[in-house]
């Protein structure tokens, strides 16, 4: 025994989570999205994968090493999961130094300028992804059409997403009834056979990430819910007022990356609010915000732009919208 | 919140740890002023023996709780960890006062009448809350002027891990408890007590339940196995959905709680006339040889508790007095056990130190956590930065210290250290305000 007894406040326990437990359980949860991506566009999806995965992580290393002189603090997961979400997020045939551009944006500036992990307001792959979106507007919209191994990586056979083509068919007066022959059925869209970014095509494989996170308590059902209802019903009011010049909402929930930001983008637990009132009332926005761009907007997809958008509302979510305190209100039983 | 339960000794019989060689009582055992001493060096004492009177009406009796002299009064490190004037007693035989029944029989018909008569009855026994707060149960039992209570609730939760002190007492001494929470009844002049248990005692409900259909108005209520189930606040929520308002007591909702083993001691004190000096303690620890269950005379020295227990494991890097959770680190062996001293566990090395502090990630799981709906978060962060007037917005005194922010924090993250100091700091604040209008 050593002579010394270790004396500390209550509590004397923990409940043995961690940050990298985190982080790692949402690796896993990415999985099943990745998988399926390496499925539809090859070596594309393999390589740009790594490629940010790799520059996320050294960045932060670099970052942290050189420039801050702080503790490197890589493994702890966060920047694995900064660099797959944004490769998740842009065309499997964006060249590598598009790629490592969008990882420097998404590490150097939106995290660590604002103090690493914590401490940024807004989400960094998706900094890096507008960044990229805005710099390299033509490699960033051209979609390799899912050929699996057979997809070349750099001049891949591309063509548009089915977001794009009803968004261009609906301008051009055609009716919705009618480019629906032109997109993929809603089978092939929940398997994620469609044109898109390398993780937000498959459906089925977000939802199975989307289960995991759950069941392993990593993220609660208030965010993803609130955008994916806020925007079916948004949507589907739309398309009751008018079929002909809207899409109907099953479209409009398995085309694009609504379900990749609903699921892991808005739930970034930095810049998504605090306590469940608050995000509510966010996911909502994201999804109703994501609706008008979609509709109304100058972009095809405006997932991006709503949760970056609401991510600037955190901080003020948080000050004014608190939990209803226990005991707030006298209740008699 | 779900902390590992860890009740290794919820299968051990309560047995008596023998009389000690000596004992230090300290005068400050519960909730208020500090009791006078009314023996000097050198006297001769019994078990039962006034040995430091109440002072003032929050404040509380103290007996001696075993026979022989008073060696000194000096000062002992009581489980706060500060000094405290103590009486030290060293042991000669076992001598009780006369009027103590120290039969086993169980006397079913209440002795005392009067609302009045079980209250003053209390007090002289140096009767407090045994759940651990250690507030005067005279005080709890005086219904003030305007106040009604309508339902009496026992506290047989026992939520914290590795404790089983009240657990066994339900098992073992069933009928005394009932008997007790009538005799509380009697005095609070309530018709309805409520009994409520944590379903991870199924053997407690299933005791209890049966013995309480003989007495009338005593329902057994099994609650959901989730910390802090039995904090106070929590416990009315669940029997009686009732929110006890931030900053009030029970009885601004028209009841009042007491602990089962509080309810123990007061059926001793008005059916066998034996004042407060000996409790149930859990000895315990996951490399404990013998952990289990013991009646305890009070000012026993925790070392004798862990010899009885088959030793302080080589392996040992803390001990706490009362559960993990909101229990205290002692920093010796001789550390008395006293009222509110519910079970002394004993930590291996690996798990007494805490993990490196890491930046928030704000994954909200603190607010998640938290019972009263705070956020632990920005309290922490209110605190650490000396924000003391929004974090008294932000209701900080509402914090029960429940601990279960800093047990959830993956970013292992101090949060109950700096709300307690943001706490402490308001609650002075406040009481300055009201001293200089």
């Amino acid at each position: 025994m050593s002579n010394l007894l270790n004396v500390s406040p209550s509590p004397h326990a923990h409940g043995k989570e961690t940050t990298r437990k985190l982080m790692y359980g949402v690796v896993i949860a990415l999985l099943p999205a990745l998988f399926t991506s390496i499925f539809y566009f090859g070596w594309g999806a393999i390589i740009v994968t790594s490629v940010s995965v790799a520059s996320c992580i050294l960045f932060e290393y670099l970052i942290q090493k050189f420039m801050i002189r702080k503790p490197v603090t890589i493994t702890d997961g966060s920047a694995l999961v900064t660099g797959l979400l944004l490769a998740f997020n842009v065309p499997s045939n964006l060249p590598v130094h598009v790629v490592i551009i969008g990882a420097f944006v998404s590490v150097a500036i939106a995290k660590m300028t604002f103090g690493g992990l914590g401490s940024n307001p807004f989400n960094p792959a998706l900094v890096g992804r507008v960044f990229m979106l805005i710099s390299f507007p033509v490699q960033m919209t051209s979609w390799p059409v899912p050929k699996g191994f057979e997809t070349a990586y750099t001049d891949a056979v591309t063509g548009a997403t089915p977001l794009s083509i009803v968004k261009e068919g609906l301008k051009n007066g055609e009716p919705f009834q009618q480019l629906i022959s032109q997109i993929p059925a809603p089978a092939n869209m929940f398997l994620g056979n469609m044109g898109g970014s390398i993780g937000e095509v498959a459906a089925v494989a977000l939802l199975i990430g989307f289960i995991w996170l759950l069941f392993k308590k990593i993220i609660t059902w208030h965010i993803p819910v609130s955008v994916i209802g806020s925007l079916v019903i948004f949507t589907g009011i739309l398309w009751l007022v008018n079929p002909e010049k809207n899409a109907d909402p099953l479209f409009h929930l398995l085309a694009g990356g609504i379900l990749l930001g609903a699921i892991f983008m808005a739930t970034d637990y930095v810049t998504s609010p605090m306590n469940p009132k608050a995000m509510i009332i966010y996911g909502c926005g994201i999804g109703i915000l994501t609706v008008i761009i979609r509709v109304w907007g100058a972009y095809p997809e405006g997932v991006s732009f709503a949760i970056l958008i609401m991510n600037a509302f955190v901080p003020i979510m948080n000050t004014y919208i608190k939990p209803e305190r226990f005991g707030e209100e006298v209740k008699h039983g | 919140m779900h902390p590992p339960e860890n009740k290794l000794t919820s299968g051990s019989e309560i047995q008596y740890l023998p009389v000690p060689a000596g004992v230090a009582i300290p005068v400050s055992q519960h909730i208020g002023t500090p009791a006078a001493i009314v023996v000097n060096k050198d006297d001769k004492v019994r078990a039962g023996q006034v040995i430091a009177r109440s002072k003032g009406y929050v404040s509380s009796n103290i007996h001696s709780s075993v026979s022989g002299k008073v060696t000194k009064i000096d000062t002992v490190i009581d489980s706060t960890g500060y000094k405290q004037q103590a009486v030290f007693i060293t042991v000669e035989g076992d001598e009780w006062i006369e009027s103590i029944d120290r039969s086993s029989e169980i006397l079913t018909d209440i002795r005392l009448q009067s609302s009045e008569e079980i209250i003053k009855k209390c007090l002289d026994s140096g009767i407090v809350g045994l759940g651990g707060a250690t507030f005067p149960s005279h005080v709890k039992l005086t219904v003030p002027a305007g106040k009604r209570c309508d339902v009496l609730i026992v506290n047989g939760v026992e939520c914290e891990p590795y404790l089983t002190s009240d657990h066994r007492l339900m098992l073992e001494r069933g009928e005394e408890i009932l008997i007790g929470v009538s005799i509380l009844m009697k005095a609070l002049r309530v018709t309805r007590a409520m009994i409520g248990i944590e379903s991870n005692k199924p053997d407690a409900i299933a005791h209890m339940t049966r013995l309480a259909t003989a007495f009338e108005g005593i329902s057994v209520h099994a609650l959901r196995v989730k910390y802090p189930q039995g904090a106070e606040k929590q416990l009315i929520k669940a029997l009686i959905n009732r929110e006890v308002p931030s900053g009030k007591l029970p009885l601004d909702v028209n009841t009042v709680v007491h602990n089962v083993g509080t309810a123990f001691a007061v059926y001793e004190a008005v059916q066998k006339n034996k004042p407060l000096f000996e409790r149930v303690v859990t000895i315990t620890g996951k490399s404990v040889a013998a952990p289990g269950n013991y009646f305890v005379r009070i000012g026993t020295p925790v070392r004798d508790l862990i010899a009885a227990a088959g030793g302080m494991p080589e392996d040992t890097g803390k001990i706490v007095s009362g559960g993990p959770m909101m229990g205290k680190a002692l920093n010796s062996t001789e550390v008395p056990v006293v009222k509110g001293t519910s079970g002394i566990i004993l930590f291996p090395a690996e798990e007494s130190l805490r993990s490196e502090s890491m930046p928030c990630i704000r994954c909200a799981k603190c607010v998640e956590a938290c019972a009263l709906n705070l956020e632990p978060y920005l309290l922490m962060t209110l605190s650490e930065k000396g924000l003391f007037e929004r974090a008294e917005n932000e209701r900080i005194t509402d914090c029960m210290e429940c601990g279960s922010c800093s047990f959830i924090c993956p970013a292992h993250r101090p949060l109950l250290d700096y709300i307690r100091l943001g706490k402490t700091t308001v609650i002075k604040m406040a009481r300055e305000r009201v001293s200089k209008q």
